[in-house]
């Protein structure tokens, strides 16, 4: 029961990528990118967790300075990593924007010749 | 490579990677236990600073730079992307026609919660260092919350109400900020991004040195590069018509 979350993370992160292989459409490739980012979420967020432990934002008087909260580090990482999933996500629906644009199909398999 | 010898591929590749993987997190400190070296130190160094925000504490002020980088992958598939969403040579773009069929409930809604959802993430921004938020989730909120007018199904008032340039500008003025308020650091206190200024009240508005700061540059930016987005693929949707002899190959 001790790794089950982590055991998630490995999951969520497995089967995005199955979906890419299995992708027959650009937009939905980008999708299962994300569901394979999201295992790096769960991963930092379980590592940096503590039973019982206060969210790491302190704020006088209501509750004072105290050690015993869950790690604020991989929650930074976190946070890091959804900003920077959330662009890549954006760059690469505007590209297949373009390729549905210049090739009127979204379908990877049909995108076999290099054009240039 | 057919679908199928590609999906042997993957169930190889995969499932080696799966088997490394648990052998990995089967070693990893047991879910939920008190052993947190990093937490002891980051929230050490964050109340010696006077920020209560640990969080925001551990982005802006004890791992600035990384965040430097963070925005700057921002700023690039911002940049990016607005010119992958350039219309082509051969498209037009046409004027956006007002109205269209929006539900009265909808519309209401729509123009009710603007302000407000704008008031929260600038509020979010505002008090980043102080309670849970900071510029990159209230610079979303912002930039989000301006297109509720889109779903109120007034594009016009949408583009009125959201000058692209400006917006656009934001975006590189907060980038610079960030830069600026490090370079700052080094001319004052010897440091790139080092906390130069008072620290002020633990707990309080004023507090946490240059992490309020650098929290409104992340926000000006986040929340113009989140509208500058959704602008380019809205016009994508909206405006731009394609040219003659585009579609299908």
């Amino acid at each position: 029961m001790s790794v089950y979350a982590y055991v998630v993370s490995v999951w969520l992160l497995l089967v995005g990528a199955f979906g890419i292989v299995r992708s027959r459409n650009l937009i939905h490739a980008v999708l299962c990118l994300s569901v394979s980012q999201s295992g790096t979420y769960v991963l930092l967020l379980a590592i940096g967790y503590q039973r019982g432990a206060s969210p790491p934002v302190f704020g006088e008087p209501a509750t004072k300075p105290t050690f015993r909260v869950v790690d604020p580090v991989v929650q930074a990482m976190t946070l890091t990593d959804v900003v920077v999933s959330a662009t890549v996500t954006a760059l690469l629906l505007a590209l297949a924007v373009q390729i549905h644009k210049r090739n009127g199909t979204l379908d990877p398999d049909e995108l076999r010749n290099l054009q240039g | 490579m057919s679908r199928r010898a590609r999906l042997m591929l993957f169930l190889a590749g995969g499932g080696g990677l799966c088997a490394l993987l648990l052998l990995g997190v089967a070693d990893l400190p047991p879910f939920g236990g008190s052993f947190h070296p990093y937490r002891t130190h980051a929230v050490a160094a964050a109340v010696s600073h006077a920020t209560s925000n640990v969080v925001s504490s551990v982005n802006f002020d004890q791992r600035g730079l990384d965040t430097l980088g963070e925005e700057s992958i921002l700023l690039a598939s911002v940049i990016g992307a607005a010119t992958l969403l350039r219309p082509a040579k051969d498209e037009t773009e046409r004027a956006a026609l007002g109205g269209g069929r929006t539900l009265e409930s909808t519309r209401f809604l729509g123009y009710l919660m603007m302000p407000v959802t704008l008031v929260i993430g600038f509020d979010v921004i505002a008090h980043g260092h102080v309670t849970p938020g900071g510029g990159f989730q209230g610079g979303v909120v912002v930039g989000t919350g301006i297109h509720l007018l889109y779903v109120a199904g007034n594009y016009p008032a949408l583009q009125r109400a959201r000058p692209l340039r400006a917006f656009e500008w934001g975006e590189a003025i907060g980038a610079g900020a960030f830069a600026c308020v490090g370079l700052a650091g080094i001319a004052v206190a010897g440091a790139f991004l080092a906390d130069m200024i008072p620290t002020g009240t633990f707990g309080q508005l004023f507090s946490g040195g240059t992490v309020p700061l650098l929290n409104g540059a992340v926000g000006v930016e986040v929340a113009s590069g989140t509208a500058v987005l959704l602008a380019k693929f809205l016009e994508q949707a909206i405006m731009i018509r394609p040219g003659p002899g585009r579609g299908r190959r």
